[in-house]
């Protein structure tokens, strides 16, 4: 539970208003700097005192870093465009649903009003015990908290877990991957585009980060390739409350098909890993079948191989089962959007 | 939990001074000074000649459709000026974590979080709170006549966040239905757990804001 302590431990507040300036800014900082975009993520950090960086760089004066732009094959979205954007956008609405859906199920109206696309993929862990500062592996130390027999890890991973059990909490992520985005990085070097599944980082590579972003690296834009535009989507988010809450499990699927067979596909999960899961086997597995429950059936199955549960949280196994055999098959109902509409 | 090997923070009695010295040191050191003039260069270049160069703390801030000038650290949240500086106690903090709502203000008419935002990020910005929402001539506006006539809180802690995240909502969707505003303020917690009533409120200040011509 958070604890209000006073204001925020000083930091020198720097407002560049172009990318080349906060690149110097982040330069000349180096681990001292922190990137500030909407702050959502970032505040609790600083707030409870766990990161303590000298600088803080505010991207919101950087305009090129703003707005969705039509390109020759498809849209880009510059990082720094706020969720309730990207959830509005027409044209993302009619060709790229699936983002709007997953970005409008994010957090609370404020939050999307204030939170960036930049960020939300981006963003840390919300395992409470790295939150809190307990100085654990992915801290830099060498125990996990939230894999011993008492812990409290109902939202922690049943895949891919390698020392830390931490997964990544974005709601946008899986649905970029699904669309088979780009996004676009801006290193010391120069310019560097990478597959939206590239950005993410798996603990057993590097257990003290979620993205391949570096000190210094900034997120510019992510780019939608038209290749998925119009094509079946499905995203459902499972999480406590309706409001607020990070996923406990989320899906999203990309899909096109000729009578009722599946031609191509793309499907990624998170907050099963500590990075959003594409399921690479499972679209193969599923490619040039009949879209049925029994491809369903096994689509789910195929998905938790391998899964390992802790202590409290197996439920996310049949969950993940199911959340896949329903991107594949849909709801009667159309899912979680109907709740709203009523 | 702070990290015990951090010598930066580890705010022993001891220590106290010399983070002191080490602030001032900051304040007044060649980094300092070679930031400044690099943030001046970029700022006349783009032509925003009031933007706030390392260490400017006085602001003048549009709050309620009035310039106030006011001394704002760079690590302090809108809430915290709001409140403690400027004496506008109507916007409450609740969990000052971006989890509670009781903080809503408008930033160019789009609710936000004022506990999640840096005062010196809505510089060039319009802050509105809730004591800003009445007419000068001290008619309330539709939404609070609303909550007056149909009675919708109970301590009341979360009303100026819930009448600022509705008029905000309604500005943008000015006939919606109770599910649709439901939706709308779903950002605002109620510790009270009146949200028939409020919603009720709402509603009421909804069709009061068509009824004047404001929506
Ligand atoms: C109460 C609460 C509930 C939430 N619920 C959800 C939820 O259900 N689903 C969900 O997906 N998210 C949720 N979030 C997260 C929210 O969506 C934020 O959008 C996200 O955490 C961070 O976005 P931001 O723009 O605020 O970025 P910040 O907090 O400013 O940044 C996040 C991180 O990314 C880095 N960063 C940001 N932009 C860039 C860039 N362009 N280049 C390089 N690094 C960058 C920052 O340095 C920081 O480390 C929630 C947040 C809160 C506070
Ligand atoms: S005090 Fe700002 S959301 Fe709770
Ligand atoms: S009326 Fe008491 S918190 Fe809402």
């Amino acid at each position: 539970m958070a604890v209000i302590r006073d204001v925020m431990p000083a930091f020198e507040l720097l407002q560049p208003s172009s990318v080349a300036d906060a690149q110097h800014l982040l330069a000349r900082y180096g681990s001292d700097g922190w990137v500030l975009a909407g702050g959502l993520d970032s505040f609790d950090w600083l707030k409870d005192r766990i990161k303590k960086p000298k600088a803080v760089i505010d991207l919101s004066g950087i305009h090129e870093l703003k707005g969705i732009r039509s390109t020759a094959d498809g849209i880009e979205i510059g990082a720094m465009t706020t969720l309730t954007e990207v959830a509005q956008n027409p044209v993302i609405k009619q060709k790229y649903s699936l983002l709007s859906q997953s970005a409008e199920l994010v957090a609370s109206p404020q939050i999307r009003n204030q939170g960036t696309i930049g960020g939300n993929v981006s963003q840390d862990t919300r395992c409470w015990y790295y939150r809190g500062g307990w100085p654990c592996y992915r801290a830099g130390g060498n125990i996990c908290y939230a894999d011993t027999p008492v812990a409290r890890n109902r939202e922690h991973a049943i895949l891919e877990a390698e020392r830390c059990v931490a997964v990544n909490p974005s709601d946008t992520a899986p649905a970029l991957i699904a669309l088979d985005a780009k996004f676009v990085i801006r290193t010391a070097k120069g310019e560097r585009v990478v597959d939206a599944e590239g950005y993410y980082v798996a603990p057993d590579r590097d257990i003290t980060r979620l993205t391949i972003l570096q000190a210094g690296d900034l997120l510019t834009a992510i780019r939608i390739p038209s290749a998925w535009a119009g094509a079946e989507f499905y995203f459902e988010k499972v999480r406590d409350r309706n409001v607020w809450d990070f996923p406990l499990l989320n899906v999203a699927s990309a899909m096109f098909t000729s009578g009722n067979t599946i031609d191509k596909i793309r499907i990624a999960v998170n907050a099963a890993a500590a990075r959003p899961l594409r399921l690479k086997k499972v679209e193969d597995a599923v490619r040039g079948k009949q879209r049925s429950a029994e491809t369903g059936e096994i689509a789910g199955k195929l998905s938790v191989q391998g899964a390992v549960p802790l202590q409290f949280n197996a439920y996310k196994i049949p969950l993940m089962r199911n959340l896949v055999k329903r991107s594949i098959t849909g709801v009667a109902n159309g899912g979680q959007e109907a709740a709203w509409a009523s | 939990m702070p990290d015990p090997t951090d010598t930066r923070t580890t705010e022993h009695a001891a220590k106290k001074l010399s983070r002191r010295t080490f602030i001032k040191g900051v304040i007044t050191s060649g980094i300092a000074v070679s930031s400044a003039s690099y943030l001046f260069r970029a700022s006349s270049v783009s032509g925003q000649g009031s933007s706030a160069a390392f260490g400017e703390r006085l602001l003048t801030l549009s709050v309620n459709g009035q310039p106030r000038r006011v001394d704002v650290m760079k690590n302090e949240t809108l809430a915290w000026t709001l409140r403690y500086k400027l004496g506008l106690t109507g916007t409450k903090l609740g969990c000052d974590r971006a989890e509670c709502g009781s903080c809503t203000v408008l930033i160019d008419d789009v609710p936000h979080y004022a506990c999640s935002v840096l005062t010196h990020t809505v510089r060039t910005r319009k802050v509105l709170t809730i004591e800003g929402l009445a007419s000068p001539d001290g008619k309330l506006h539709p939404v609070q006549q609303g909550v007056v006539d149909e009675q919708g809180f109970q301590c009341a802690y979360c009303m100026p966040g819930f009448v600022m995240s509705a008029v905000g909502f309604l500005n943008t969707n000015p006939n919606p239905t109770r599910a649709q505003l439901a939706h709308g303020v779903s950002g605002n917690l109620c510790r009270c757990q009146d949200y028939d009533k409020i919603l009720t409120s709402l509603m009421r200040g909804a069709e009061y804001m068509r009824r004047s011509g404001r929506a």
